[in-house]
């Protein structure tokens, strides 16, 4: 893979040619992922869309994938980075299997190399184009990380993509606490969720929640919310801006 | 062994179906000073013999600490030593810095390995001539294995290499079932005693010995002379009650062992 960092000697035939080796924007993309600590686990919540710019083409995406036998991965940004990446960790899960000696990758270790993934490509001026989440139980403890496009890596009780980030995590700030059940878990996220569906545009009514524990990973099957549209302030909403400006 | 017309090359079998130089590069281990090992389930001991060359030189290091959780101890060529405990370094700061997680020492010592063996395949390389006791952790405990220059690698409960070792083995074959369980504390006597084997009479001293350790919740370090002369004193006082006459006819003995005939064949690069 070659590239060079467009200089202008007039030779833009050379320049695009270069650029189309690397990202410059993304395509096709999903939404918000929000996820949070609980008690047995990691519970974790997406849509099913895959929007083509303001187009929402895609209704049957899933991007939340298990990884080995410890993690889960989310992902919000360009698809087709994401199942870059599930081919990445492929090889890499296999490669950890194939020692058969007793030792596995844990969550801490795929987010590790995940960060270092992105933060080379990301020094390569060719990113993948996504936001991740990874989860995962080991040993009885919970892991809950975060790794954005340009390498930015941490760890926390609640973590949320693109959208989520502001819709989401003040709720979760507010509302989380340690040692949810399960049940609490599930309201929480959906709470979320909700508020995405109203005001995310690119947000769409089919969402699956994914929950990591000891025993391992579960996605559920798609389901919608339930949603209410006859607030007074939807029933006229031109109401307080009438006029051109 | 004697010199035969198969032993020029390690890429040529012999019609016994044996690689001559390979053999030759394990007859080096057996030259060097002795090493030991032994583990219980969350510990690991690696001790060694200090020889000098001479009264005027230092000893050479022969126990290295490869990671916080891995150490490992020579016998044979140091040289060699010195460059594959830098290979086993490197591929141990590697696997942290990408995975933040510590390498366990199986898949160290397979890497090991397989670093060896290629050196046993090709006409231009010559076998590594030193034998390596990796002492480290991984998810299910401690862990000891000897790395051959043939690339073979094997799992032990306690193992000595190096010259004399054979004394320490027995001793070591005589209480290896009771290590797993051992306390740290037992775990560290049982490797002096053992490098005492070696020795064959000369007076256990703590300038005489190097002793690391490693455990679970414990990075790798070495243990300072004084605490070594302490697990000494403990042992050597018992050995001075019980034989009181024979302590002294064994010391009138030992400044005769320690010219002895083994020391001054073994190759300056050879410790």
């Amino acid at each position: 893979m070659t590239f060079t960092i467009p200089i202008d000697n007039g030779d833009s035939v050379k320049n695009a040619e270069a650029d189309s080796q690397r990202t410059l924007y993304p395509y096709v993309t999903g939404t918000s992922i929000v996820a949070i600590k609980y008690k047995d686990g990691v519970l974790m919540a997406s849509d099913m869309g895959g929007s083509y710019g303001s187009t929402l083409r895609y209704k049957n995406i899933e991007r939340m994938k298990a990884i080995g036998k410890h993690s889960l991965l989310g992902a919000s940004g360009e698809i087709s980075d994401f199942q870059e990446i599930l081919r990445y960790l492929d090889e890499l899960v296999l490669n950890d299997n194939m020692w058969d000696d007793g030792n596995s990758l844990g969550p801490k270790e795929v987010h590790n190399y995940l960060t270092r993934v992105m933060y080379n490509r990301r020094n390569k001026f060719n990113p993948l184009w996504n936001t991740l989440v990874l989860g995962g139980v080991k040993k009885g403890e919970s892991y809950l990380g975060m790794v954005s496009m340009i390498g930015v890596s941490f760890e926390d009780n609640h973590v949320a993509t693109g959208f989520g980030n502001h819709l989401a995590r003040p709720i979760l700030r507010d509302e989380w606490h340690a040692d949810l059940s399960f049940e609490e878990g599930v309201k929480l996220l959906e709470k979320c969720m909700r508020v995405l569906l109203y005001r995310d545009r690119s947000a769409i009514n089919k969402l699956q929640i994914a929950k990591i524990t000891e025993e391992g990973v579960t996605v559920s099957q798609p389901y919608s919310l339930k949603t209410f549209w006859e607030f007074q302030a939807f029933h006229n909403p031109t109401a307080g801006a009438q006029g051109s400006w | 062994m004697f010199r035969n017309q198969y032993d020029t090359d390690v890429t040529t079998w012999s019609p016994t179906g044996r690689l001559f130089q390979v053999e030759y590069a394990m007859e080096a281990v057996k030259q060097g000073s002795a090493a030991v090992g032994l583990r219980s389930r969350s510990h690991v001991v690696l001790a060694s013999v200090n020889k000098a060359q001479s009264e005027l030189s230092s000893h050479q290091r022969k126990i290295f600490k490869v990671d916080d959780h891995i150490g490992v101890a020579i016998a044979g060529l140091t040289a060699d030593g010195r460059v594959l405990s830098r290979y086993m370094r490197s591929e141990s700061i590697n696997h942290s810095f990408t995975y933040e997680s510590p390498l366990p020492v199986g898949r160290l010592v397979v890497r090991l390995a397989d670093k060896a063996q290629v050196c046993t395949q090709r006409s231009w390389k010559r076998p590594y001539g030193v034998g390596l006791l990796v002492g480290g952790l991984d998810e299910s405990g401690a862990h000891l294995y000897y790395n051959c220059p043939s690339g073979n690698y094997f799992e032990y409960e306690a193992f000595a290499i190096g010259s004399r070792s054979q004394a320490a083995k027995t001793y070591l074959e005589r209480r290896f079932e009771s290590f797993k369980e051992s306390s740290r504390e037992d775990l560290i006597k049982d490797a002096i005693l053992a490098i005492r084997e070696t020795l064959q009479g000369e007076t256990l001293k703590s300038s005489l010995c190097t002793v690391s350790v490693l455990g679970v919740d414990e990075p790798f370090h070495f243990l300072d002379q004084e605490s070594i002369q302490k697990v000494i004193d403990t042992f050597e006082k018992v050995a001075e009650e019980e034989e009181d006459g024979g302590e002294a006819q064994a010391e009138a003995d030992a400044p005769v062992e320690q010219g002895g005939a083994g020391d001054q064949d073994v190759a300056p690069m050879e410790m």
